[in-house]
């Protein structure tokens, strides 16, 4: 691959250790999108403007406090998107009368979790994206809304049990496909992520840094409290969504989807699940086959699609 | 300085080019659209040197002006209607953030059922929100009011977002003689826009919008955006006599016609006061002594002006273009309230709801109006509140009805 020379992050040990964002933030131990952001915002630096949409990182900023070297701005949680076209048309309007200098310039880093990017914010992010605006939007998935205690939102998977839904077989819908919704925008990148390949993730950062017009990473976002399981566990789970081939790493560009790390023998999703408190009813009191297989028939079936694709 | 023969909406549009609007975030709606056509107009011919973009919503319009406004550039919009309270909101949030702009509404009726036509349903909703409030009634005003509105909201001692009301089609669709004045002469009144503060760019990091855990610090900021709204008052009765001294227009907080020496008064907002007016002089023509008063600004509320004005009145014809559901007209409550307890104020406040979704009134309604008043100044009851409503009305309404009823009797065989 061609930005593999470019790259300034091979290895581990080329990672920032700069760790911009403050510590002591509200956000519940082991959280998984905290881990993501501030991966990210050591890539992205202090020139950047938080434009952040209801949710659990809505709590980062709360005043007198801010974990940010840089700006944030909250919006509302449909429109975190608009924000990011005021603040960026405003910075266009002031750099063009020279008002502002260049170097005053802010990269605009739309923060919301999955309730807002997968479900009440799509109006706004569609209309940014079809704008052309210069903007990054960072998701940070967990699944549900977490912050309100885990009721299933657009993005919960198949089957998880979540507070509103209980029942025996869990959640009945289907995580909804965010990256093919931008990628049908034709957006300049897109990308999902998460904190235990931090690598890949600080690649894929990187890259959309150094792009212009709209940029999506999702990452996913283990959650203890939402997905029940202990914080020390945020990292093994992290890496068993990438190795089972529940959250497939990839990026799309120039209308084109790549895999940026494909599982060489995928585990069953078994492995990922049954550590979950969220997916528990599918193994006890007895094992649900019909679930378990129809999860792991996704799975396969998405891979075998890429396999289709690559050969 | 120029003259023209123009409509409310393209006043409103000159009120936001000549006040060097810089950024225009926008959404079309009836009967608003013309506001923004007509800026997109310009831009397009090179006239205003100003960004417009259409969001797909109120809602991310009003999130991008206020967001715009926080990073330092003059900011315009302009809606109505449904477009306001699905923005409703934002309405609510930007004040909070302190950062200026002028929206104007063009006040039409809100569904159900879904009407095109004015009252004032629209703009009352947005009331306790923290945007400040002009109402017009000419087309003049609409243009005049646009600039008083950057001064006042811009003003270091006020801050905050700036609504500026005019009735649809009555004064959006309606071409009035407007005095279009040189940009030059408004720099004089309004210097470029001063962001102070709240800036977003790099080097200086601001956070806007944040939370705060505790009701006490919660109250402290909320009672802080009153105090401002607040003393936006004062400082709109400096900016209108700087007006006044730049431009030859004086636009009080609330306007007094002929009721000086008046027992009793009209009190009203908006473009039918016009009407008004007119009913004042041929009232006064058959020796009655009746005026009108007219709050232009609404927030704040002037209350101090207005009990002023209604001193020794013997009674005030209150109508509201507006229904509150199982109360009645919000002005009539609102003056209830500046006026109860205080000396010297009028012991009859007739309520009058009238002109809702477009619905005219007649000069003979506004007669009629006064005889209701004043009869019961006379018996010292204060009458329950009407709806302006005529009989002939009711009967084209029952014959709707019995279209209706036909038509699915018709369906059902």
């Amino acid at each position: 691959m061609k930005d593999e020379a470019i790259t300034v992050y091979k290895h581990m040990k080329d990672l920032p250790s700069s760790r911009l964002l403050g510590t002591g933030t509200p956000m519940c131990a082991g959280c998984g999108g905290l881990l993501a952001v501030h991966q990210a915002y050591d890539i992205l630096g202090e020139k950047t403007v938080f434009v952040n949409a209801a949710g659990c990182m809505t709590l980062l900023a709360v005043y007198p406090y801010t974990p940010f070297r840089g700006s944030w701005l909250y919006t509302a949680m449909a429109s975190a998107p608009a924000g990011a076209q005021g603040v960026r048309d405003a910075l266009d309007i002031q750099l063009a009368k020279g008002r502002i200098q260049p170097e005053e310039d802010l990269q605009v880093v739309v923060l919301t979790g999955d309730g807002a990017a997968y479900g009440m914010g799509l109006s706004s992010t569609s209309s940014a994206i079809e704008h052309g605006l210069d903007f990054i939007y960072l998701c940070y998935d967990n699944e549900g809304y977490a912050n309100t205690g885990q009721q299933s939102s657009p993005a919960t998977p198949h089957g998880a049990k979540t507070a509103t839904s209980t029942g025996a077989q869990g959640f009945g819908g289907h995580k909804k496909d965010l990256f093919a919704i931008w990628a049908a925008h034709r957006p300049a990148y897109v990308a999902t992520v998460i904190a235990t390949e931090p690598v890949d993730l600080a690649r894929k950062i990187e890259k959309a840094k150094n792009l212009k017009g709209p940029r999506l990473i999702i990452a996913l976002s283990p959650c203890p409290t939402g997905w029940d399981f202990d914080p020390q566990e945020t990292v093994e789970i992290g890496r068993l969504a990438v190795k089972t081939g529940m959250w497939p790493l990839k990026e799309y560009e120039n209308g084109r989807v790549t895999h940026t790390k494909v599982p060489p023998q995928r585990a069953p999703v078994e492995e990922y699940l049954e550590r979950q408190g969220r997916f528990a009813h599918l193994f006890k009191p007895e094992r649900n086959e019909a679930v378990l297989a129809e999860i792991q028939a996704g799975v396969d079936e998405y891979w075998a699609e890429v396999e289709k694709i690559n050969d | 300085m120029t003259r023209a023969l123009i409509t409310g909406n393209a006043a409103a549009a000159w009120g936001a080019r000549l006040a060097g609007a810089e950024y225009v975030p926008a959404f079309p709606i009836t009967p608003q659209t013309e506001i923004i056509e007509t800026l997109a107009g310009w831009i397009d011919a090179g006239e205003m040197d100003c960004r417009l973009v259409t969001l797909e919503s109120e809602h991310s319009m009003l999130t991008a002006a206020g967001a715009a406004a926080s990073t330092g550039v003059r900011v315009f919009s302009a809606t109505s209607s449904q477009g306001l309270l699905y923005g409703m909101e934002m309405i609510y949030a930007a004040p909070g953030n302190r950062a200026p702009f002028v929206l104007v509404n063009v006040s039409r009726g809100i569904q159900t059922p879904v009407t095109l036509e004015p009252d004032h349903n629209d703009v009352l909703a947005t009331r306790d929100s923290g945007f400040l409030q002009l109402h017009c009634a000419t087309c003049q005003e609409v243009l005049d009011s646009t600039l008083i509105a950057y001064r006042l909201a811009e003003d270091h001692r006020v801050r905050l977002p700036a609504l500026v009301n005019l009735d649809g089609f009555y004064l959006s669709f309606t071409r009035e003689p407007v005095d279009i004045p040189a940009r030059t002469e408004v720099e004089k009144f309004l210097p470029p826009f001063n962001p102070e503060t709240t800036r977003f760019h790099a080097g200086e990091p601001v956070s806007q919008g944040v939370v705060v855990l505790g009701g006490a610090y919660y109250s402290y900021f909320r009672y802080e955006q009153h105090l401002a709204a607040q003393r936006a008052l004062e400082v709109y009765a400096e900016v209108a006599a700087e007006f006044e001294q730049e431009f030859g227009r004086r636009y009080d907080a609330v306007e007094t016609y002929r009721s000086e020496d008046a027992e009793i008064v009209f009190f009203m907002i908006g473009s039918f006061s016009t009407k008004a007016k007119d009913a004042v002089d041929r009232l006064r023509e058959a020796g009655q002594a009746v005026g009108l008063v007219r709050p232009r600004l609404l927030r704040p509320y002037p209350a101090e002006a207005l009990r002023r004005a209604l001193a020794g009145k013997q009674g005030v014809v209150v109508i509201d273009q507006n229904l509150s559901m199982g109360m009645g007209g919000v002005l009539h409550g609102e003056l209830a309230g500046a006026l109860y307890g205080q000396p010297g104020m009028p012991p009859v406040l007739a309520s009058f709801i009238g002109g809702l979704g477009g619905r005219d009134i007649a000069a003979e309604e506004f007669y009629e109006m006064v005889e209701v008043t004043r009869k019961a100044c006379q018996e010292g009851v204060t009458p329950p509140p009407r709806l302006l409503y005529t009989a002939d009305e009711l009967r084209q309404m029952r014959k709707l009805q019995a279209v209706a009823h036909a038509e699915r009797r018709e369906d059902a065989a």
